[in-house]
């Protein structure tokens, strides 16, 4: 692979961004506002981003407000994130039907193999990606699903300049800079000359960076870029001590912690929603009207009661034990499973939780007085 | 266009599976054996691992294998719920959906050489059946083949006449939890039969599969005898949908166990099965 | 042919106490011979004497209105039939018949009972292990309770 390809494009270049990857039959996917949120829709146009908009963010509190500039990528993370393209919340998985002589003929749903560029992914959704590229692709079964959705993303990263109230990406090591995985990768400089230093992560990310208009990169391009990242680096909304949440989690099921915070969880599994690793997912036996019959994979929540249904009862009845398998699985057994961290400091969680529990909080409570084990109650 | 009922598709499609044979064990439990419909390839089995079979338009239900793993399809299932009902009801040459095997097998092989205890309840016995068969095959390279099997009343023993049979090769011990007077055998809680069982704990390998609690205290027996926890496995299950480690509901702690188990040695699951609501 | 005294140190339930004790003990005590069916025992009946069974088994049972005679447990070689002889109201819970063709040690409960009075520590060497036999039962009655292969239990 030649040189990465490093260039200063102006913000009107990324309409022929977006041009270039509609052009090679990509269907372009990135932030624009609606209802009052930065959401992930379909982009026909660079115009679509939410251009002059940043966010306040905190527990439990999401705002959007204006800028005194036309940043294109001058906010953190909203309540979508990427997996709603790779893992849809609805998929029709099969339909069926009993033949003539009782059998049974099963005809599985095409794959969509529509090719897919994601405009805007921020370095901390690179590892969530990723991360959930682990679970569907490398393991055992591969899910064809994904797999097909996720064959040939054309992912334009974004490196921050502007972290989020609830932002912890330095604390978990995946940001606020896009290290790899991406095609290309966009640093927004706004120190009078507004305009984006744009590297090719990849052989079609510099043949698309070729055809955008822009000019070479100069020292002080790259020091400008630096240093907005930098900037990014301690403007970060919250800290973690991330040191062995494995051991700590695992040493702590019964830190009196899990009764405090179940106190306030409402078990809705909003969390899980925004989550950018979060997986879980249901299996839907249907029939219709006419003697068919379907399967539906859907999103689910390790909070609702169900979830961990079997032989007439619930193996997590208590919103407690709810909570403590959400929480361990994401820092802790996620680990055992899957190798590695299951967080990526994006921070939603603690965004859209209506009351604001915050998962750095928890955490670094349970740190204070590890080892300690609640005494009395009904568990 | 239709893919046909073949290996190409994917692990979410059931292959549809003819009922061949069909029996009733008890008031609400039926084996039944499956062959692939339109001929294809029968399943690889190992004992210990389960397929998720599918009653059409009802759902699945993750059900273990309980034949002899060198034949053809075997599943014992109890009637409970929706799904379990429909599949129980299906007549012969009905067809219902079959995905799998899937999840580990009871490492029957490391038995050989010394002692060998299957233990059962209710239930239980039969995913642990195709391990006896195992133990039956390979007899001459055990010691002792011990089978323990309790079950709540006389009429709720599985495979009863069989059972019976393993007699005249094997060291078997039944029992129930109560009986009236047409039971002659014994009455006592299942885990009791461990100390009086004969077998030498320092060469015994162990399979357990019941009712959690059931486990737990035939495990304390074993290890009360002075069998290794490193060499006493049990059988575990929680809710299942996928069988692939995609969906997340199958979790205990560190483990998914649609993929690392169902099967899992006593002293590494021991610990978390000891955490409430893990 | 096993004295009765050897025959007591390898049972559970009399494991480690002194030899004097062991020869006391064996003194009320003679080995007995049931037919298939006999009763040892009745519900209700003075507790007077108890058995330690050594080849067949023993069933306890309970007489339930409509449903007739219910099996609660069996007992096998080596444990002992009877514990009501050692606790007021010294009366019998349970029926007690032989399930099989039963060799057994009979003992003088109520001998015993008074040697327990004149030596309070052989009293309470006997009553600690009569209570771990009760504590055993309980605890296995207990994992039947639970109803753990009903169809929601399993």
């Amino acid at each position: 692979m030649p040189e990465p390809a490093t260039r200063v494009i102006e913000p009107a270049a990324l309409e022929a961004l977006v041009v270039a990857l509609r052009e090679r039959g990509f269907r372009v996917l990135g932030p624009t506002v609606r209802d009052g949120a930065i959401v992930y829709e379909d982009l026909d146009s660079a115009a679509e981003l939410p251009i002059g908009w940043t966010d306040s963010q905190d527990g439990g509190h999401y705002r959007l407000e204006r800028r005194d500039d036309e940043a294109r990528f001058g906010y953190a993370v909203g309540p979508h994130s990427w997996k709603q393209f790779l893992l849809p919340s609805r998929l029709k998985l099969w339909q069926a039907r009993q033949n003539g002589d009782g059998g049974l003929e099963v005809e599985e749903e095409p794959l969509d193999e529509t090719p897919l560029a994601f405009l805007g992914v921020r370095s901390c959704e690179l590892h969530a990606i990723a991360t959930q590229d682990r679970v569907f692709m490398g393991g055992k079964f591969v899910d064809r699903d994904y797999a097909a959705r996720r064959d040939g993303t054309f992912l334009v990263a974004v490196n921050c300049f502007e972290p989020g109230g609830t932002c912890f990406c330095v604390s978990m090591g995946t940001g606020p800079k896009a290290e790899r995985g991406y095609d290309l990768a966009l640093t927004e400089i706004l120190d009078g000359e507004h305009r984006l230093l744009a590297e090719a992560g990849s052989e079609r990310g510099a043949e698309v960076l070729a055809e955008l208009p822009g000019r070479e990169a100069a020292a002080a391009d790259l020091e400008a870029a630096g240093a907005a990242v930098e900037g990014a680096v301690h403007k970060m909304g919250r800290q973690l001590d991330a040191t062995d949440l494995h051991g700590l989690l695992r040493g702590n099921l019964e830190h009196p912690r899990w009764d405090d915070v179940a106190e306030r969880c409402l078990t809705c599994g909003n969390c899980t929603m925004v989550c950018p690793t979060c997986f879980c997912t249901t299996v839907e036996d249907t029939t219709d009207l006419e003697g068919g019959a379907e399967r539906h994979r859907v999103w689910e929540t390790c909070y609702s009661v169900d979830y961990s249904y079997i032989h007439g009862g619930s193996i997590r009845p208590s919103g407690r034990s709810r909570y403590r398998q959400w929480l361990t699985h994401k820092f802790g057994t996620w680990h055992d499973q899957f190798g590695e961290s299951g967080c990526v400091g994006c921070g939603r969680c603690i965004t859209w939780c209506p009351v604001g529990i915050d998962v750095t909080e928890e955490l670094t409570a349970i740190r204070a007085t590890d080892g300690e084990e609640a005494r009395g109650g009904d568990h | 266009m239709a893919a046909t009922a073949t290996e190409t598709q994917g692990p979410m499609a059931p292959r549809p599976f003819a009922v061949a044979r069909r029996k009733r064990e008890t008031a609400d439990t039926w084996t039944l054996e499956l062959e692939p419909a339109g001929g294809g390839e029968p399943l690889a089995l190992a004992p210990g691992q389960f397929t998720m079979l599918y009653a059409f338009g009802s759902g699945e239900v993750p059900i273990s294998v309980s034949g002899d793993v060198e034949g053809p399809l075997v599943h014992t299932v109890r009637a409970v719920g929706a799904v379990s009902q429909a599949v129980c009801a299906a007549k012969h040459g009905a067809v219902l959906g079959v995905r799998g095997p899937f999840g580990n097998s009871w490492p029957v092989e490391d038995a050989l050489g010394g002692d060998a205890l299957v233990i059962a309840g209710g239930i239980g016995l039969a995913p642990l059946r195709p391990v006896v068969y195992e133990l039956l095959r390979r007899r001459a390279e055990l010691g002792e083949a011990v089978v323990l099997y309790g079950s709540r009343r006389p009429e709720e023993l599985l495979y009863a006449k069989e059972v019976e049979r393993w007699r005249k090769r094997l060291q078997v011990d039944v029992t129930v939890d109560a009986a009236d007077r047409s039971w002659t055998g014994k009455v006592g809680f299942v885990a009791k039969l461990v100390a009086a069982a004969r077998f030498d704990p320092a060469v015994a390998t162990a399979f357990i599969c019941g009712p959690e609690i059931m486990m737990r205290t035939s495990a304390e027996a074993l290890l009360e005898r002075g069998v290794a926890a490193e060499r006493i496995h049990v059988s575990l299950e929680r809710n299942m949908q996928c069988g692939l480690g995609h969906c997340g509901h199958c979790q205990l702690g560190p483990t998914l166990i649609c993929r690392d188990g169902p099967v899992y040695r006593w002293d590494e699951v021991a610990p978390l099965m000891g955490v409430r609501e893990l | 042919m096993e004295t009765i005294e050897t025959l007591l140190e390898g049972v559970p339930v009399f494991h480690g106490l002194p030899a004097e004790d062991l020869v006391l003990i064996a003194g009320c005590a003679q080995n007995v011979h049931f037919g298939q069916g006999t009763v040892l025992f009745r519900e209700g009946d003075q507790a007077d004497t108890f058995y330690l069974v050594r080849h067949g088994s023993v069933a306890l049972e309970t007489y339930v209105p409509a449903r007739g005679p219910a099996i609660i447990e069996t007992l096998e070689a080596g444990e002992v039939a009877g514990w009501s002889w050692l606790f007021p109201p010294y009366r019998w819970h349970f029926d007690a018949r032989a399930l099989t063709d039963l060799r057994a040690t009979a003992f003088d409960g109520a001998c015993l009972r008074g040697k327990c009075l004149d030596d309070p520590r052989l009293g309470y060497e006997l009553m600690s292990r009569f209570a771990q036999v009760l504590i055993e039962r309980l605890q296995w009655t207990r994992l039947r309770l639970l109803d753990l292969y009903g169809r929601d239990g399993d």
